[in-house]
């Protein structure tokens, strides 16, 4: 086969394994096809790699660029694996930032070695014709927000994992730098597009070294970005996070002038994107909001609540059983609180008690409960929790009227009527679950502590609710066996 | 990079993001974190750029970026599709798809702590 044959085979191919990744995505719209959809994409993905792999076979190459090849790819991938098998659920957040990040970090280097090499040819500094412009422009887009995500990511992962503060961190004169930062780097970037296009001509070192402010720019904006966001704002910056990297993966397709990179970033940006909304609208706040940071007093706050009005009820362990045991249908609000106790299996053993004594349970899901969109799902599913009993915020709201009990483990703001109610709250508008309109409530909790948004709860102050002091983990298990021994 | 290039990648582009729009929204929040990691993966694909590179490489820096480019997006595509196939598996892993609303037949204490 002559060497146009092998081109159009792996334009075939790419557009095959474009395919793959689209069906991939489709099936992904029910849990059922979801595990076949991830296998398609991986399939749509090993079959564009060997393409790719035929393509760069067919021009050549030196041993030494296979040996990078294969080594890089064995490397990567065995770390890769390593870090899959083992991680915890509860780490996916992190996981995913790290994934984000390396994806980003591998946009960016991508355009990096392609200017390299231009500016080597000299084709960037004498002024190249046509429309280099163009390609010097993507190659800038690539390179930055490709190492915004890096660092971005990095900070957001080192958070996740408790390794820096997950409260606000504002440093000294933060605001100024990342304005700094934004001016700089966008003002390299047009000299260096003007060079790009011709307009203007600069030696190759100065190009180099306008390229690596530029990058400097984009990996400080990067960390400072990131930063002064708090622990509970993370499913946004994930989210956000993965549309820059998308964009940059589609950056990086125009660079190199391959279709599949486009389509690929283009993919992975509108579910960033997509996310990102929700996640902000679930939340009630504007993403410039939640951008610009420093909300909220962070978690671990533990002022001790003051202007709740009225007084606040103390269930046992033996009431709150009783309570669940004779009812005929319970809602259980699980939060971050859960996770952070590892009670998931402990909730899922309680529900499979009541589900025996015939009570009909399921698990009310808020947008942001968790730290990234759907991590509580996953981590129910993991205690082995069927998904249907997971439900989302607008389909079970409606049914709170109608639930004898509302068992809510370490949820705090997302239940708070305050954002229904309460014009000069904080969180007000933020759309919640109408835990208050249950028949009654318990809420588990280690004591009276505020939420991450660092305001009082009025639904502990509400008659219909019992507190039930005691960390989720232990109180669930103490819960499991007064039920038992009913 | 000519105009219609320029032109073609910028349709397919735009109609991708389109299509991406369409098929990501049906998506329930209950998969939110598989199709995050999902789609982290896909975007691994620049690992493919990115052995057309390594391929190309000719001096001590290219080789260097292009070396952890390969090792970037190798960890990326392989660890995201392992890591997602991982969690997509216990929603499937369900004792009864159909939930638990009459729950009767459950064994009541059966948490298997993993």
């Amino acid at each position: 086969m002559d060497s146009t044959n092998i081109g159009y085979l792996v334009q075939l191919a790419f557009i095959v394994g474009a395919a793959l990744f689209v069906l991939g995505l489709h099936l992904m719209n029910s849990p059922a096809t979801a595990r076949s959809g991830n296998r398609l994409s991986a399939t749509g993905m090993v079959i564009a790699v060997l393409a790719e792999v035929l393509l760069v076979a067919e021009n050549g190459v030196q041993p030494i660029n296979w040996v990078i090849i294969v080594v890089g790819l064995v490397v990567g991938g065995g770390v890769g694996l390593r870090l899959a098998r083992t991680v915890a659920m509860t780490s996916m957040p992190q996981l995913v930032s790290l994934f984000n990040a390396v994806g980003g970090g591998a946009a960016a280097l991508l355009a990096l070695n392609d200017f390299v090499a231009l500016n080597g040819q000299r084709v960037l500094a004498g002024g190249a014709p046509g429309l280099d412009g163009w390609r010097t422009f993507f190659i800038l887009a690539d390179v930055l927000i490709g190492s915004i995500t890096f660092t971005g990511s990095l900070i957001a992962s080192a958070k996740l994992m408790g390794l820096i503060r997950g409260r606000p961190i504002l440093i000294p004169g933060g605001r100024i730098i990342t304005w700094a930062t934004i001016v700089v780097g966008l003002s390299v970037s047009i000299v260096l597009i003007l060079a790009g296009a011709g307009a203007v001509t600069y030696d190759s070192g100065v190009l180099s070294i306008l390229l690596a402010i530029g990058l400097a720019c984009a990996l400080i904006f990067g960390i400072t970005m990131v930063l002064p966001i708090g622990g509970a704002d993370m499913p946004v910056v994930i989210s956000l996070l993965n549309a820059f990297t998308g964009t940059a993966v589609s950056m990086a397709g125009f660079v190199v002038g391959n279709v599949m990179l486009v389509v690929a970033g283009a993919l992975v940006g509108a579910s960033g994107a997509i996310l990102t909304r929700l996640m902000a609208n679930a939340m009630n706040r504007s993403i410039a909001n939640i951008i610009v940071g420093g909300f909220g007093a962070g978690e671990g706050s533990q002022t001790e609540l003051s202007g709740v009005g009225g007084t606040v009820r103390e269930v046992s362990v033996d009431d709150a059983a009783i309570q669940l045991a004779y009812a005929s249908k319970v809602i259980i609000v699980p939060g971050y609180g859960l996770a952070v106790a590892q009670a998931q299996h402990g909730v899922r053993e309680l529900a499979s008690l009541l589900e025996a004594r015939g009570i009909e349970v399921s698990y009310a899901i808020h947008p942001v409960a968790g730290r990234m969109p759907g991590h509580m799902n996953v981590l129910l599913a993991e205690a082995n929790v069927p998904y249907p009993q997971l439900r989302e915020m607008e389909e079970v709201n409606p049914e709170f009227e109608r639930t004898d009990v509302a068992l809510v483990v370490g949820a705090n703001d997302v239940t708070n009527p305050s954002a229904r109610a309460d014009r000069s709250s904080p969180i007000y508008g933020m759309p919640i679950l109408d835990v208050d309109r249950a028949k009654s409530i318990i809420v588990v909790k280690r004591s009276m502590g505020r939420g991450y948004a660092g305001i009082d709860n009025p639904l502990y102050a509400n008659p219909k609710t019992g507190m039930f002091f005691a960390d989720a983990k232990k109180g669930l298990q103490d819960l499991v066996t007064a039920v038992k021994a009913l | 990079m000519n105009v219609s290039t320029l032109l073609d990648s910028l349709t397919v582009f735009v109609l991708a993001i389109l299509l991406g729009f369409e098929v990501i929204s049906r998506v329930p929040a209950t998969l939110h974190t598989p199709l995050m990691s999902g789609t982290n993966s896909i975007h691994g694909i620049v690992r493919g750029g990115a052995i057309g590179l390594a391929a190309t490489a000719d001096n001590g820096l290219a080789y260097v970026l292009a070396f952890v480019a390969m090792v970037f997006a190798g960890a990326n595509v392989v660890g995201g599709y392992w890591v997602t196939d991982r969690m997509l598996q216990m929603f499937r892993r369900r004792p009864v798809p159909g939930g638990g609303k009459t729950g009767a037949e459950k064994p009541a204490a059966g948490t298997p702590e993993r």
